[in-house]
């Protein structure tokens, strides 16, 4: 994980809570001294990292947490990483932590990637077996709307719709 | 499958390959891709069981692809520190998984240009090197072996996201493809500066070869895609191979224009650095480095036979630490190693006789036209 001021590797993680929202920053040694931020003090200072320094009554930092090791955040179920230890080395657990903490993800591929969709190439088959299950749940909330709109007749035949699509699978395999 | 010994023994076939058509300002093109497994923990969090387990299930899918016959399998844990550092320096695997022990494992082709890290800091790197610019012709090589394995081993992959890596950096294509590229006449003429900005601009990575920063030894560069994601593989390889081609015709321009303004400048560079290698008895790694650098470009120039420009691609090799070390069967203080590099060096250069200018001319027939540098 780089620092957000520097490319330097970051060793400092700050969380903030600056009315009521949430935010998160990374620093390397250098900019956090620089900061002030590893000066429990220095609280001001952080408002001026913040961005909201100066402007009257912006921001009063309701709770300052600086820590380095940061542990805790929400846990991938399938591998028991967590998202304080992504933070922390930059690196993933296993394939269904991208699931699990995907939207902290995404927002932060903006910066390094040329976009956030891939465009090469896709694992031969799994296309198809993609589409599928993609298929499979658009049609799963149809049916749980139509049945809660009391439509049984739609419901039936999107009933129909997905076991076919299920006993393919079963046929193929 | 062979020892690694035999392997270590044995220069890379795209090394001491035909002198003809040796590219004179792009040394190598490497293509690797990173690939997971679905649901496993990535190597740097599985445990030491399941990293063991995750290795027995890919390495014999790995030894019994098609481009790996008769190639060369070994556990990390069974080389020593100073025969992994060998294959670092021959680029075969990462200074990463040079560090790694027990669960990893590397599997290389018999001509070495095929190589395949498992659990590195992905479970699965697999790369191609190739002489000159190719870098289209490296990821066929290594598409190859991930379609082969895509049929026996399910991959970690994401609609958006692509192929799954343990870093971000790393997501979509899994793809980083990277030229090694000699550039004494842009730096001799101080317009390497504008070249590397010119390159940096179009979110491609440039850094020295050898050293850190944008120092770099022997004028060796290195240039690669930063993205990942959100480009096709081609798209990727299109835009690298475009602009390496145009950095590439800015140093040939470059040479000659400095042959042109400056003879004398271009011929005692050469000539001294001609002097240093064949008589010194002792040379620190920079310094020989910039000496090779200028040899090659004495040979690129025609002041020497073609032939000049494999040895000192294999010298480059040679004088490195760990290869210094192998050569001479003992570990050796850096006093030593500075000996026997001059040794290496001397022997090797014995039979190279003293730069004449314009002896063996080559046809510059594939210069292009001059462009502003700040625009590739």
């Amino acid at each position: 994980m780089d620092c957000d001021f520097c490319s330097s590797k970051a060793t400092v993680f700050l969380t903030q809570l600056v009315e009521g929202e949430m935010k998160k920053m990374c620093l390397c040694e250098k900019c956090a001294k620089h900061k002030g931020v590893t000066d429990p003090t220095g609280f001001s200072l952080a408002d001026t990292v913040m961005g909201g320094g100066g402007e009257e009554g912006a921001t009063s930092p309701e709770e300052l947490v600086v820590a380095a090791p940061v542990e805790d955040g929400p846990e991938c179920p399938n591998c028991g990483f967590t998202f304080g230890k992504f933070q922390q080395v930059g690196r993933l657990g296993c394939s269904e932590c991208y699931l699990i903490f995907r939207d902290d993800i995404v927002r932060r591929l903006k910066g390094m990637h040329k976009g956030t969709t891939h465009a090469g190439r896709v694992p031969e088959g799994l296309m198809a077996a993609y589409e599928r299950q993609q298929r499979l749940e658009r049609l799963n909330e149809r049916l749980a709307e139509a049945i809660a709109s009391e439509n049984y007749e739609e419901a039936a035949g999107l009933r129909d719709e997905i076991n076919e699509i299920e006993s393919v699978e079963v046929v193929e395999s | 499958m062979m020892r690694f010994s035999t392997l270590i023994k044995h220069p890379a076939d795209w090394m001491t390959g035909e002198t003809e058509g040796v590219d004179s300002v792009v040394l190598t093109s490497r293509v690797r891709l990173a690939r997971n497994l679905r649901g496993e923990p990535f190597p740097g969090w599985a445990t030491k069981e399941r990293r063991v387990e995750i290795l027995e299930r890919l390495k014999p899918e790995v030894e019994s692809l098609s481009q790996m016959k008769d190639g060369f399998s070994q556990e990390l844990d069974g080389l020593s520190s100073l025969q992994k550092q060998v294959l670092v320096e021959r680029h075969l695997i990462s200074r990463e998984q040079a560090a790694c022990g027990e669960g990893s494992a590397a599997v290389v082709n018999r001509r070495q240009t095929l190589s395949l890290m498992i659990n590195e800091e992905d479970h699965l790197r697999m790369q191609a090197i190739r002489p000159g610019l190719a870098l289209s012709e490296a990821y066929e090589i290594v598409s190859e072996a991930d379609q082969e394995l895509e049929n026996s081993v399910e991959f970690a992959f994401d609609h958006d996201l692509g192929y799954i890596s343990a870093c971000p950096t790393n997501l979509g294509t899994g793809m980083r493809a990277s030229s090694m590229l000699h550039l004494p006449g842009l730096v001799l003429s101080d317009q390497i500066g504008q070249a590397l900005q010119a390159v940096g601009k179009l979110q491609l990575a440039v850094r020295g070869f050898f050293g850190e920063g944008t120092e770099s030894l022997g004028n060796l560069f290195q240039v690669s895609n930063q993205s990942t994601l959100g480009e096709s593989e081609e798209t990727i390889i299109r835009r690298l191979e475009r602009v390496i081609g145009q950095v590439a015709g800015h140093e040939r321009n470059a040479r000659a224009k400095l042959l042109e303004d400056d003879p004398e400048m271009v011929f005692d560079r050469v000539g001294r650095a001609y002097g240093t290698c064949r008589h010194a008895h002792i040379i620190a790694s920079k310094e020989a480095l910039n000496h090779l650098s200028l040899l090659r470009l004495g040979a690129e120039l025609g002041f020497f036979p073609v032939e000049t420009l494999r040895i000192c691609d294999a010298l480059l090799m040679a004088i490195q630490p760990a290869h210094l070390q192998l050569h001479a069967g003992t570990k050796l203080s850096p006093e030593q190693r500075d000996a026997i590099r001059a040794e290496i060096i001397r022997t090797r250069l014995q039979s190279l006789e003293a730069p004449v200018m314009n002896k063996y001319t080559a046809d510059e027939t594939d210069a292009e036209p001059p462009k502003d540098l700040t625009e590739l």
